[in-house]
């Protein structure tokens, strides 16, 4: 109870601070468009007004306070006119309009889960590889765990023009990149969770006279389902951010990335803004949905506390 | 096609020598663990560059190593260039104020219980969202230099550093801070005798992951407008004239980066938590 209250303190707060912060960062552009619609601005002209501080000027001209939360194109949009676009592009528009962020959304997930699919099928397979042989283990895991090191977002946009000049477009460049953002937690993470049965599980077995498979469907497989969950829960959230980055560099037309990267272009701010939330949302629900099925698959198997 | 067929060969005799060496006496040394993973990396390179010449790869889709190795040695200023502005400038000086206001903001919320209950869970909220998404946004409060690169860095790598601190703040026991109390020890010198030290795996555990959140940052950032130098800049663009064998001698900076500076990490975190049991093997 007490923390439910902390947090909704702590997010009231967050959402004070920021239509705070909207008005001096607001500020100039209003002034801007009041004194057009002929209103009296200390100081009045322009140029003075450039090099005054944002909260000068708000002091000067508090009546222009309101106006900083209701403006087209705001350097910083208030939280209400991001919930309203939000609104209007989800729930307000057909799912099939080109403005709707639910299809711009699904552009996006549909890319993140088929890689994600293929990224952590990849992966455990390469972890089971890693476990069984001694060779694959010494000279793999190395650089699996060296490149998690390595800005691999790098590769992103060649990736999506190398498979455009073979041929390929549409959801698979985007696809590839999610994969192989999701691909190296997943290996790192399975292995260390077909490692985690300790000798004296792996001795009894062996007592059984449990062949090298039945030691691996029965004891190794189950064990590591923590672990695996641990880092699915990481690779979704990279997939996610791999298919947004994949949708920048070609000029994508449709996804969320391809709104972010117009919303700049064009100034859009409060277009910006709303596909933010809309990929901070989808990535949270990614989230949520792995961790409840882990709940689920834990429970089953009487591993969850 | 003699070409492929060599680097099956060489394939063949990778994985023969490694196997011989992994599963010989000596697999345990220090020596044939280093080996090992180095004769695989060479073996991957030579199988590369002879299939890409024995099929006649177009450049435009995959340039042998050797012609990335001549780029990268004969555009070293430009290269240098790239990585002042996008590491030394963005990543680095963004690096160093996220992870200090994290590390304040976590003292600050580990003082006062209210605040942990409930900023923390905002915290690991923020850690699994799509950060990069704020980089057109911060590029255009802060313009196309290396200022909103930074800003971008400080965004991505101020969350999982903030929860990192505070988990490793609650790590020391009750009997542990009782004795403390016994000592009649202040808040502060409890903090810097018991706690800091204790919080320091968890700490570095944050600035680990931070170093790789920190480069993806700069480099996605500068997608979004930059100057007309810097690693993602240069990524971009020569990607758009199919200069690719630059594109990789570009990730061939970024992955030494990365690499180095989480090396670098590791290595403080070494000498500063030698008393720790993963530390001591």
């Amino acid at each position: 109870m007490k923390s439910i209250l902390a947090v909704l303190t702590v997010v009231a707060a967050i959402v004070v601070l920021w239509y705070a912060a909207c008005v001096p960062m607001n500020i100039k552009g209003v002034l801007v468009e009041a004194e057009r619609a002929g209103a009296e601005v200390q100081p009045p002209s322009a140029k003075d007004r450039r090099d005054m501080s944002e909260f000068g000027l708000t002091i000067n001209n508090n009546f222009a306070i309101p106006a900083t939360w209701e403006q087209a194109r705001p350097r910083l949009p208030a939280p209400h006119q991001v919930a309203v676009e939000l609104w209007n592009t989800t729930v307000g528009k057909k799912i099939t309009s080109k403005r709707s962020l639910i299809y711009h959304g699904w552009v996006t997930l549909s890319a993140t889960l088929l890689g994600f699919a293929i990224g952590t099928g990849l992966g455990i397979l390469l972890a089971v590889g890693i476990v069984h042989s001694k060779v694959m283990d010494m000279s793999v895991m190395p650089w699996a765990i060296v490149s998690q090191t390595i800005p691999i977002i790098a590769l992103a946009p060649m990736i999506i023009v190398v498979l455009y000049s073979v041929g390929v477009q549409g959801i698979i460049p985007k696809a590839v990149i999610s994969a192989y953002l999701s691909f190296f937690p997943v290996v790192v993470g399975m292995v260390k969770g077909l490692r985690s049965p300790d000798h004296m599980q792996l001795d009894l077995l062996r007592t059984y006279n449990a062949s090298k498979s039945q030691g691996f469907w029965k004891l190794r497989l189950p064990a590591s389902m923590p672990y695996l969950f641990a880092s699915l829960k990481i690779g979704i959230a990279a997939s996610l951010v791999g298919a947004i980055v994949g949708e920048l560099p070609t000029g994508a037309v449709a996804g969320l990335g391809a709104r972010l990267l117009a919303g700049s272009y064009y100034g859009q701010t409060v277009q910006i803004w709303s596909a933010l939330f809309a990929a901070a949302i989808l990535a949270a629900c990614l989230v949520a949905l792995l961790g409840l099925i882990e709940r689920m698959v834990l429970k089953r198997m009487g591993i969850a506390s | 096609m003699m070409l492929v067929v060599l680097a099956l060969l060489v394939w063949i005799a990778g994985w023969w020598i490694n196997t011989r060496l992994a599963e010989g006496p000596q697999a345990g040394t220090r020596a044939v663990q280093l080996l090992v993973p180095v004769i695989f990396g060479v073996t991957i390179l030579i199988v590369w560059e002879l299939v890409v010449r024995g099929l006649q790869v177009p450049l435009v889709i995959l340039p042998p190593p050797s012609m990335i190795a001549e780029r990268f040695g004969s555009s070293m200023p430009i290269l240098w260039a790239d990585f002042s502005q996008t590491f030394l400038k963005g990543a680095l000086s963004g690096y160093i104020i996220g992870c200090g206001a994290a590390f304040l903001m976590a003292i600050a919320v580990d003082r006062y219980e209210f605040l942990r209950l409930g900023l923390l869970p905002v915290g690991n909220f923020v850690a699994a969202l799509p950060i990069v998404g704020t980089a057109p946004i911060l590029v255009m409060w802060f313009g196309f230099d290396w200022q909103s690169k930074a800003a971008v860095v400080v965004v991505m790598v101020f969350f999982p550093v903030l929860v990192n601190t505070v988990a490793g703040l609650r790590e020391t026991t009750a009997m542990q801070r009782d004795l403390m109390e016994t000592y009649a020890a202040s808040y502060w010198q409890s903090f810097f005798k018991l706690r800091l030290p204790a919080a320091m795996p968890f700490i570095f555990n944050g600035l680990k992951i931070s170093t790789t959140l920190a480069l993806i940052g700069a480099i996605v950032a500068e997608f979004f407008g930059s100057p007309t130098v810097g690693m993602g800049f240069r990524i971009s663009t020569s990607v758009g004239q199919l200069a690719l064998d630059m594109v990789w001698a570009e990730i061939v900076v970024a992955a030494l980066a990365g690499s180095l500076f989480y090396g670098c990490v590791a290595m403080i975190e070494k000498t500063v938590t030698f008393w720790h049991p993963s530390q001591r093997g």
